[in-house]
C-alpha cells in the first residue's frame, strides 16, 4: 500500500481560526484600528467571535495522518455555506441558514445488530475512544464539484472493534438522525427520511473510512452533519451521511437513501469514476470549488486508489456503479 | 394608460428593466457573491430568467385581451428576444465553464443525456424566431405563415419547464410551479381558441380536427 507522506503542519497551525474565518473583519480592523483606539475600542472586540456563522469547540491535540493530501484545503467559508443536506432545504444555501438551531447535544450513537457487545455511546464517549486525527481528504460530489476538507476524527474501525462484530457482520448500515419538528422543510426533500446508507464490511473497516467529528480544528458545524458523520473520500458524497445516529451490522446490503430514489442514478457503491458517466452528465471532470472551469479530471476512486482499488478485484464496476 | 404603452419612452424604460437581472449577476460577480460554485449559480439564474422570459412573452397575448390594452403588443418581440438573450447566456455559461469549449462533449451531451436534449431543442427552437422578429421578415413571410412559425415558442416553453424538471435531482417544486404558469398560459390559447367560434381558425388546427 502506497500511502505519501504528509507535512506535519496542520491546517489549523498556519493561521489562527478567528483570523482565518473573519479575515475581512481582520483587515477593516486592521485600517481602522488607529481611529477606533481612540474611541476606546480594541481590536479584539472587532474581531468578535460572536459574528461566526456557527459555535463551535476547538478540538485538540490533533494527530496528523498519513492518509492526508497535500493538496490546497478549500476556504472554510466555502464548505460551510455550500451544502447538501436536504432535511435543511435542497438549495445548497438552505442548511447554512436552516441548521443554526439544530439541537447536537446530549447526542446517542447507537450500535447495535449482528455484534457480540451491542450498546449506546454518548457523543464523549466516542471522543475519548481514541486520538483525534486531522485528515485532509479531497471529497467529490455526484454532481462533479469538489472540496478539499481537513476533518478530524478517527477510523470507524476503532468504533466497530469495540462492539465486536460477528462473521454474520457483512454490511453495516447507518441512519441520519430525523425529526420533522426541527427539520420543517423535511417534506420538500422529494427523497425518504430519515437518510440511509450503507457500506459493504470491508469498505467500512478500511483505515481511510473516517467516524468524523469535525473539521478545520473545531467541531463539526451543523450544516456539515454536526455532531458526527462519516467520510468515506473514495465514493461521491452523499455516501458519507450527516449526524450519524445508528449504526447497525446486517447480514444483507442495506438499502441506501438516493438508491431508493432513483436507483439508476445511484448505485450502492458509488465509488468515483471517471468512466461511468451519471446518466445525466459525464462524470469525467470536476469543478474544483469555488473556481470556474468544470476541468479538473477526476480521478478513480477521487485518487485512492492504492489504498482501496483492491477492495473491488474481480468485479465489474460499471456494474456495481 | 393606452398613451403611456404607446410613448416610446416606455419601452426604453421596459428594455432597462429586462436588462436588470443581467446588471445584478454581473454586480454579483464583481463583488464575489456569486456562492461557492459560481458556474452553477449562473446556470441557475440565466436558465430561470430564459424561462421568465418565456413566460412574459406568452403573457402579452392574454394580458392583451384580458385587459383590452391592444398596446401591449409593442413589448412582445422585446420580451421575446430577451427569452432568446437569456437563453444564449445560458448556453455560453455551459459552453465557457461546464464543458470548457469541447464541442465534442457538448455534442456527446445533446445526443447521450435527455435533460440537455430537450433543453437544446427548446434553445435551437428560438434561434429562427429571433430572426424572423423583424417586420421585414413578418411581411416576406406574409403574417399567417409568420405567425405558424411563431408558435414554435410554445415548443420552447414546454421544452424548458421538461429540462428543468428532469435536471433536478429530487425537489421538484420549482419545475412544477414553471409548468404551471406555462400551462396556464398555453391552456389560455386553447380555451380561447374554443371560445370563439366566429374567428377564423388557422389552418393547421382545422386540418388537425378533420384528421382527428
Amino acid at each position: 500500500m502506497l500511502v505519501k507522506r504528509s507535512p506535519e503542519l496542520k491546517y489549523s497551525d498556519i493561521t489562527p481560526r478567528d483570523i482565518y474565518v473573519n479575515r475581512r473583519k481582520f483587515l477593516y480592523g486592521m485600517g481602522l484600528a488607529g481611529g477606533l483606539a481612540l474611541a476606546g475600542k480594541s481590536l479584539t472586540e472587532l474581531i468578535d467571535p460572536q459574528a461566526r456563522a456557527f459555535a463551535s469547540t476547538k478540538l485538540s491535540p490533533l494527530a496528523s495522518s498519513p492518509f492526508s493530501t497535500t493538496e490546497k484545503v478549500t476556504a472554510e467559508q466555502v464548505v460551510t455555506t455550500y451544502n447538501n443536506y436536504y432535511e435543511f432545504g435542497t438549495d445548497k444555501a438552505d442548511p447554512a441558514k436552516n441548521a443554526q438551531k439544530f439541537v447536537t447535544s446530549p447526542w446517542t450513537v447507537s450500535v447495535e445488530g449482528e455484534c457480540a457487545k451491542p450498546r449506546k455511546f454518548s457523543l464523549d464517549e466516542i471522543m475519548k475512544l481514541a486520538p483525534l486525527e486531522e485528515r485532509i481528504y479531497r471529497h467529490r460530489c455526484v454532481e462533479a464539484w469538489s472540496i478539499v476538507v481537513p476533518w478530524v476524527g478517527f477510523s470507524f474501525s476503532t468504533l466497530a472493534k469495540l462492539v465486536e462484530p460477528t462473521p454474520n457482520a457483512r454490511y453495516v448500515a447507518f441512519t441520519s438522525y430525523f425529526d420533522t419538528k426541527q427539520m420543517p422543510l423535511w417534506s420538500r426533500a422529494g427523497i425518504q427520511l430519515p437518510y440511509v446508507e450503507g457500506l459493504r464490511m470491508d469498505e467500512a473497516m478500511h483505515p481511510l473510512t473516517l467516524l468524523c467529528m469535525g473539521m478545520y480544528g473545531e467541531s463539526l458545524p451543523n450544516q456539515d452533519g454536526a455532531p458526527i458523520r462519516m467520510v468515506i473520500p473514495w465514493k461521491y458524497g452523499f455516501k458519507s451521511i450527516k449526524s450519524l445516529v445508528k449504526i447497525k451490522f446486517v447480514k444483507d446490503q442495506p438499502p441506501t437513501t438516493w438508491n431508493i430514489t432513483n436507483a439508476h442514478e445511484y448505485g450502492f457503491y458509488s465509488n468515483v469514476n471517471p468512466k461511468v458517466d451519471h446518466p445525466r452528465w459525464s462524470q469525467a471532470h470536476e469543478v474544483r470549488l469555488p473556481g470556474f472551469f468544470k476541468n479538473t479530471a477526476t480521478q478513480m476512486f477521487n485518487g485512492y486508489g492504492d489504498q482501496v482499488a483492491s477492495l473491488y478485484n474481480g468485479m465489474d464496476l460499471k456494474k456495481n456503479y | 394608460m393606452n398613451s403611456i404603452l404607446k410613448s416610446k419612452w416606455t419601452k426604453a424604460v421596459v428594455f432597462l428593466i429586462c436588462l436588470v437581472p443581467l446588471g445584478l449577476l454581473i454586480w454579483e460577480a464583481s463583488t464575489g457573491n456569486l456562492s461557492s460554485n459560481p458556474t452553477q449559480f449562473l446556470e441557475h439564474a440565466t436558465g430561470d430568467w430564459t424561462l421568465r422570459f418565456v413566460a412574459i412573452t406568452l403573457a402579452v397575448t392574454p394580458l392583451r385581451k384580458i385587459l383590452g390594452q391592444p398596446q401591449l403588443i409593442r413589448f412582445r418581440r422585446m420580451f421575446g428576444l430577451f427569452a432568446f438573450f437569456y437563453g444564449c447566456c445560458h448556453f455560453s455559461v455551459y459552453l465557457t465553464f461546464d464543458q470548457v469549449f469541447d464541442l465534442h462533449g457538448i455534442w456527446a451531451d445533446v445526443i447521450k443525456r435527455r435533460y440537455i436534449t430537450v433543453g437544446f431543442t427548446g434553445f435551437v427552437l428560438m434561434i429562427p424566431l429571433a430572426i424572423t422578429s423583424t417586420a421585414g421578415w413578418i411581411r416576406r413571410l406574409g403574417q399567417p405563415r409568420w405567425q405558424w412559425l411563431h408558435r414554435a415558442i410554445y415548443l420552447t416553453a414546454i421544452a424548458g419547464v421538461i429540462h428543468y424538471y428532469w435536471l433536478v435531482k429530487s425537489d421538484i417544486h420549482l419545475p412544477l410551479e414553471y409548468a404551471a404558469v406555462m400551462a396556464i398560459l398555453l391552456g389560455w390559447r386553447v380555451y380561447a381558441h374554443y371560445k370563439r367560434p366566429q374567428h377564423a381558425a388557422p389552418v393547421a388546427a382545422v386540418a388537425a380536427q378533420k384528421n382527428g
